[in-house]
């Protein structure tokens, strides 16, 4: 491979990446307050399907994100409300959700099957596309790619660096401390769960309008996406950059695995797909493993200074869930 | 006690309706006659013997997941990786068919080996994954998703690689085996009296493993509350490990049945979504396995009915889809509601 199409493969992961990268941080903040937002890989179809219906329909690319973004908002809200108002069970509803938005997706989609619609324009940051290999690798895509770079920082500076961030921490570890501060734990796990979603809205309208232009059912390849979303932001440790990272790992593999394939002819393209997946598999293992029981007991036993080793290094990997993490709060 | 049961009674009517009203709304959003649209499903299932056989056919994997699921469900857990449970269910049954198919041995025991294989591949599927939550932590709904990947993978590997058919490989699946290794059929129709007997009878012993025994009980503990169940001397772990035992078992049968009577070889969507769905059911009946049978059935029923929107209508499949999703959704939500009134109402008086 020439050091030209490396660049250009590289350039191509982050564009790839940005519709994820809006997923994993809409699922980051959604989850730091506490609940868990089950129905992106549904909401990601019918985001898509919904933007791109959209942008045919008015002709205006704006529309269609902005159609997204109201999708993505209307399916979290109903988690929401099943959720904080209604006491059910969130893992429940919301992996009833991703099944019936994935179906209407494909029901309503139906007659926009395949239509000829509009694509994101690129757009060439001035000076800065010009530098030598910074510029083709960071400055020249289309303009949701560049809002993928900004919202990472974003949300992380809002989580860690602000008042209302801290108290979003807050609602999400410890609601009853919160509420005792003074803050409205219920509403604002509303605002931010609303909130995420309407970020995971974007990833659809994203892949319709751009990275994956037109909307063709079934074939549209989206279909298991928004797992593998939810799977990075655990991956994440529900941090904004760490999960920003694994969504850059995760496209780099699928690139790799694209290059790789014509070296081995013996596996079919299929597999080379989801090499990932073991990965991630592994990866989920290495974060959580330290939070187990046998581990602790295990590490115990072992002679001190190889103690210390690993208990440092399992501590730099651990990611623990936000405390209250799918439980409903009651101030009573 | 009667009082509430009507009420609750209530309450599900009221959701069969809402999920009624909201699929109407849809079909009439996408200028499509509602009536045409549900007489076509109800004509398409139940219009014909045929027709009817047919809903059976698809009735018998949703059946036999459910009942699997209803069992990691009790233990409180998500089941997620059900998919590829099916799916490796179905890949260790085609391998032992393979294996054996040119053996001296009578075909009845090939087929009942080979089905016994496809539920130890479930098992073992599902044991990973229980595994991964035990020992390492990982969230099953996690763990399960990405072994559903990898399932998928597996079994492409195996249709395009080693085990394609003479010539090329392609999507419709490996060579089919013979006639002989089939699960007996009724002539003329694609239904397995031996399948359907199969389906009936596991439900009937799930209903009265999780009724009747201690050990239905002590899953259900775990459920219900596992640091409790934990200090009243219940060996959780081990519980949790059969519950995914015997799900993946269930599901690994569901598989090994689509192998042996419906498909006869593998195909590369062998699951055909009956995990997910068979979720559905499960969160649908509520713990109940008496109303796993009936639920099963009407939902095989939407499915196989929905097959003639896309030739008669010109619309999507995915609109069975559509119900039995909302259906569920709002029997959740109508049950929600129920609660919160009937809280007010008993904090009142």
């Amino acid at each position: 491979m020439t050091n030209e199409a490396i660049l250009l493969g590289l350039a191509g992961v982050l564009v790839t990446a940005a519709p994820m990268i809006f997923a994993v941080i809409g699922e980051t903040i959604s989850e730091r307050a506490g609940v868990i937002n089950l129905s992106m890989n549904g909401t990601i179809l019918l985001t898509a399907m919904g933007g791109f219906a959209v942008c045919v329909q008015t002709g205006s690319l704006l529309w269609g994100f902005l159609a997204g973004m109201l999708i993505g908002a209307f399916v979290a809200l109903i988690v929401a409300f099943g959720s904080i108002t209604l006491k059910q069970n969130q893992v429940a509803i919301g992996f009833v959700l991703a099944l019936v938005c994935r179906d209407l997706a494909y029901f309503i989609g139906n007659p926009y099957m395949g239509l000829e619609g509009q694509r994101l324009p690129g757009l060439d940051i001035p000076i800065l596309s010009d530098i030598p290999v910074i510029g083709p690798l960071f400055f020249s895509h289309d303009l949701m790619t560049y809002l993928s770079y900004l919202i990472i920082p974003l949300a992380w500076v809002w989580i860690y660096r602000t008042r209302p961030g801290l108290m979003l921490q807050g609602i999400g570890e410890k609601p009853a401390a919160a509420f005792v501060r003074g803050a409205n734990v219920n509403r604002l796990r509303y605002f931010y769960t609303v909130l995420g979603g309407a970020i995971i809205g974007l990833a659809g309208p994203i892949y319709s309008l751009s990275v994956k232009a037109g909307w063709k059912g079934t074939i549209s390849g989206l279909d298991g996406l928004g797992w593998i979303a939810l799977a990075i932001t655990i991956f994440g440790g529900w941090n904004p950059i760490r999960a920003a990272f694994g969504v850059y790992l995760f496209a780099f593999l699928q690139w790799l695995g694209l290059v790789l394939q014509p070296s081995l002819p013996g596996v079919p393209s299929q597999v080379l797909q989801v090499a990932p997946f073991p990965l991630m598999i592994m990866a989920l293992l290495l974060v959580n493993i330290g939070n187990t029981e046998w581990v602790a007991r295990t590490l115990a036993m072992l002679p001190v200074p190889l103690r210390h080793f690993f208990v440092r290094l399992l501590r730099a990997l651990r990611a623990s869930p936000p405390g209250a993490l799918g439980t409903p709060f009651d101030s009573e | 006690m009667t009082r509430q049961r009507w009420i609750t009674l209530a309450f599900q009517f009221g959701a069969l309706v809402l999920a009624l009203g909201f699929t109407t709304l849809i079909l009439l959003a996408t200028e499509t006659d509602p009536w045409q649209a549900y007489k076509y499903i109800i004509i398409g299932s139940i219009g014909s013997l045929r027709k009817f056989s047919d809903v059976l056919v698809s009735f018998i994997p949703l059946l036999l997941v459910s009942s699997g699921l209803l069992v990691t469900f009790s233990a409180g857990l998500w089941n997620i990786g059900v998919e590829g449970q099916i799916t490796l269910g179905a890949i260790a049954t085609t391998w032992v068919l393979r294996l054996l198919q040119g053996s001296s041995l009578p075909p009845g025991v090939i087929i009942a080996l080979a089905i016994l294989a496809g539920m130890l591949g479930g098992a073992a599927w599902a044991c990973l994954a229980g595994a991964l939550k035990t020992y390492g932590g990982v969230n099953e709904i996690f763990g399960g998703l990405g072994l559903n990947f990898v399932a998928t993978a597996l079994t492409l590997w195996l249709i395009f690689g080693p085990w394609k058919r003479p010539g090329i490989g392609s999507m419709s699946g490996t060579e089919p085996f013979p006639d002989s290794l089939w699960m007996p059929m009724i002539p003329g129709l694609r239904l397995s009296p031996w399948a359907l007997g199969i389906g009936v009878l596991f439900i009937i012993l799930i209903y009265f493993l999780m009724k009747g025994t201690h050990f239905g009980l002590r899953i259900k503990a775990v459920g219900k509350n596992i640091k409790a169940a934990y200090l009243h001397g219940v060996p959780t772990t081990r519980y949790l490990m059969l519950a995914f035992l015997l799900g993946g078992g269930l599901a690994g049968l569901t598989g090994a049945i689509q192998v042996t009577a419906v498909y006869h070889r593998l195909i590369p969507s062998i699951s055909s979504g009956y995990g997910f769905l068979g979720l559905l059911v499960a969160m649908l009946v509520n713990y109940q396995a008496l109303w796993v049978a009936p639920v099963a059935m009407f939902f095989a029923a939407l499915n196989i009915g929905s097959i003639q929107l896309p030739i008669v209508l010109k619309l999507d499949s995915t609109l069975s889809g559509v119900l039995q999703g909302v259906l569920v959704l709002f029997v959740m939500l109508m049950d929600g509601i129920r609660q919160k009134i009937t809280k007010r109402w008993g904090g009142g008086s």
